[in-house]
């Protein structure tokens, strides 16, 4: 199969101005339309002509989903705030820096510059198979890839697969969950709002997508709630390279302590399933319990509860239940005696 | 392959080759449509243009004598059988096309569990029709096509005479039998193959069992068979509901037909009863399907 890494396929560049203006814009051309957020994820299809839409709405242009705000309760960040802007907000790094660290730890400095907090968590799977444009099940097909004997599957999944493998790797994703983050959208019948967690959807709902947005819709916003803002929190990120690479796994936790008990605790995790996944069994396990290493190994046992290995990638059991463990019990604490 | 290009989605496999992955999505619509419009096009006929039923000549009076109230048509097993495919049947159909019109949930455990049943109770009816039941009479005979003839003759306005009456089965109940083993079996057979590349508890996955091409094939089988059953029970269900058809509908439910419509509708020398006057008891018909 032919892969052209440089020019792209010709299409109808449409750049509007507001928000109202580009969901009627991707109303109308539905699935023929591409969003265009930062780019990082959509030139990549592009470039190498497997995606070929009519008409690429950019979002560029867009104030109204840009920039950090204020509300009642809480913040709300537009999706089309550039990583770089979510690690340096002083509010962010103050009140939400589980936030800043996940998103400081994407990628590079200059893709954090181009890249956005919409586009991190829409981005699509990054499984080789798929993105070299095999006709797999997530592109319309009828087999996975990735999940046969020969396969390299290193990075993909160890949860909830079903028929697909390849796994969510967005690095702010599971942050956002465990701050109970809310996901604005607009859609063709207005504005739409969900919990974080429900805004991923795993293969067994749609095996083409890993989001809840369909042709016509449009991420607009996220809302952080003030109840886990100044939160205990936990970010660990395990990637091949540290310069720069998408998370093997990575663990995010917001905890309220009281009293050296946990009286509130949000878990997630993402890199092991199609979605990032939110641990409430882990949660409901710890609430009340002292934020222990002792603590932190039954969570983290528990979190790998129904773990199913791919041929090359079972170390990612005993990784998902250490970083959970680290993530309740904090490294130090989670060190192992061997 | 030329025939199938427009009713199926192709893709190139990574060693290069155009194979089939999957039937065009467009004909479940067609599908739906195409029942539909059977269905309002059959309603119509009914109404307005068909002509009243005509057979041939009664039994003889001793025989009539004997047919009970109750006319015993489906056995217990049989009904059973019956029901647990039919949701069965509906279960795979709205799994399998619901999540194609944009309906979202976790379809393919409920899909491949409904398929089980479906084929665990497929086989047991055909062991239990083989050697249960009596197996030919689902089966079109010499005097069912004869008649079929006359019919056509008859609707076309030519002399023919008239047709006799049925046996246990009219000859459209025997022929969308035949359609519906067609299309279930293509459906099961493929659908079983097809269980060993989802994870279940029956097969180890297995995805490289066939080339690509034999798997595009599959499921291109699989899904005309599917988009099929969609036609066809569509049908199924408009004739359960149908008045005239409801006396069937309820032996499918109670197991009997009223004598009545047994005397309209069916030939006793063609669908023999052993009734209990044979064996000295009057008033009710022996189970013999």
């Amino acid at each position: 199969m032919a892969v052209i890494r440089d020019v792209m396929p010709a299409f109808e560049l449409l750049q509007p101005n507001s928000i109202t203006e580009a969901q009627k814009l991707l109303e109308h051309h539905g699935q023929e339309a591409w969003v265009l957020a930062g780019g990082l994820d959509s030139f990549d299809w592009l470039k190498d002509r497997i995606k070929k839409p009519q008409a690429v709405v950019d979002l560029s242009g867009i104030e109204e989903l840009k920039g950090v705000r204020a509300t009642g309760d809480g913040i709300e960040i537009g999706a089309m705030t550039t990583l770089t802007e979510v690690v340096n907000n002083p509010i962010i790094r103050q009140k939400y820096g589980l936030l800043a660290q996940a998103a400081e730890l994407v990628a590079s400095p200059q893709i954090r510059n181009q890249g956005t907090l919409g586009g991190n968590v829409s981005q699509d799977a990054r499984c080789w198979y798929y993105r070299a444009g095999w006709p797999c099940y997530r592109a319309g097909g009828n087999i996975c890839y990735a999940d046969t004997p020969e396969s390299r599957n290193r990075e993909h999944a160890i949860l909830h697969a079903d028929r697909c493998v390849a796994v969510n790797q967005s690095d702010s994703a599971p942050a956002l969950i465990a701050l109970d983050a809310k996901f604005v959208m607009r859609t063709p019948k207005g504005e739409r709002v969900v919990d974080a967690e429900d805004y991923f959807i795993g293969p067994n709902i749609d095996i083409t997508r890993l989001h809840i947005l369909r042709p016509g819709d449009l991420l607009t916003a996220i809302r952080l709630p003030s109840a886990w803002a100044d939160a205990k929190f936990y970010f660990e990120k395990i990637r091949d390279r540290n310069s720069w690479d998408f998370p093997l796994l990575n663990v995010a936790s917001a905890m309220m302590v009281s009293g050296n008990r946990i009286e509130r605790i949000r878990v997630a995790v993402n890199a092991v399933a199609a979605r990032p996944l939110r641990l409430k069994a882990v949660e409901d396990a710890v609430r009340g319990k002292s934020p222990s290493a002792t603590t932190g190994e039954m969570a983290g046992a528990l979190a790998v509860h129904g773990a199913v290995p791919l041929q090359f990638n079972a170390y990612k059991i005993p990784l998902m239940r250490n970083l959970v463990k680290r993530a309740i019990g904090g490294v130090e604490e989670a060190r192992w005696a061997s | 392959m030329g025939i199938l290009k427009p009713i199926t989605e192709w893709a190139t496999s990574p060693w290069g080759q155009s194979v089939p992955i999957h039937v065009a999505w467009f004909l479940i619509w067609v599908a739906a449509i195409a029942g539909l419009l059977f269905v309002i096009a059959h309603a119509i006929y009914v109404r307005y243009f068909a002509k009243p039923s005509r057979f041939g000549p009664d039994s003889a009076p001793v025989i009539l004598a004997q047919i009970p109230e109750h006319v015993h048509r489906h056995s217990l097993t049989a009904r059973i059988f019956h029901w647990i495919m039919a949701a069965s049947m509906f279960t795979l159909l709205f799994t399998a096309f619901l999540p194609r019109v944009a309906v979202q949930f976790d379809w393919v455990t409920y899909h491949w569990i409904a398929g089980a049943v479906l084929t665990i109770s497929i086989v047991f009816h055909m062991i239990h029709a083989s050697f249960f039941l009596d197996f030919w009479s689902i089966w079109p005979d010499k005097i069912d096509l004869r008649d079929a003839w006359r019919r056509t003759q008859r609707f076309m306005g030519k002399p023919a005479p008239p047709p006799e009456r049925f046996a246990k089965y009219p000859l459209e109940n025997k022929l969308y039998h035949g359609i519906i083993i067609v299309a279930g079996l293509s459906a099961i057979v493929t659908g079983v193959f097809m269980m060993s590349r989802v994870r279940s508890t029956f097969f180890p996955r297995n995805p490289y069992l066939f080339s690509d091409m034999t798997w595009g094939m599959m499921y291109v089988l699989h899904g005309l068979a599917g988009v099929g059953l969609i036609g066809l029970i569509t049908m199924h269900v408009y004739f359960g509901i149908r008045p005239e058809k409801r006396p069937i509908t309820k032996s499918m439910i109670f197991g009997w037909m009223s004598r009545d419509h047994f005397l309209e509708e069916h030939d006793p020398s063609r669908w023999v009863i052993k009734t209990a006057a044979s064996s000295q008891a009057p008033t009710e018909a022996l189970p013999e399907d």
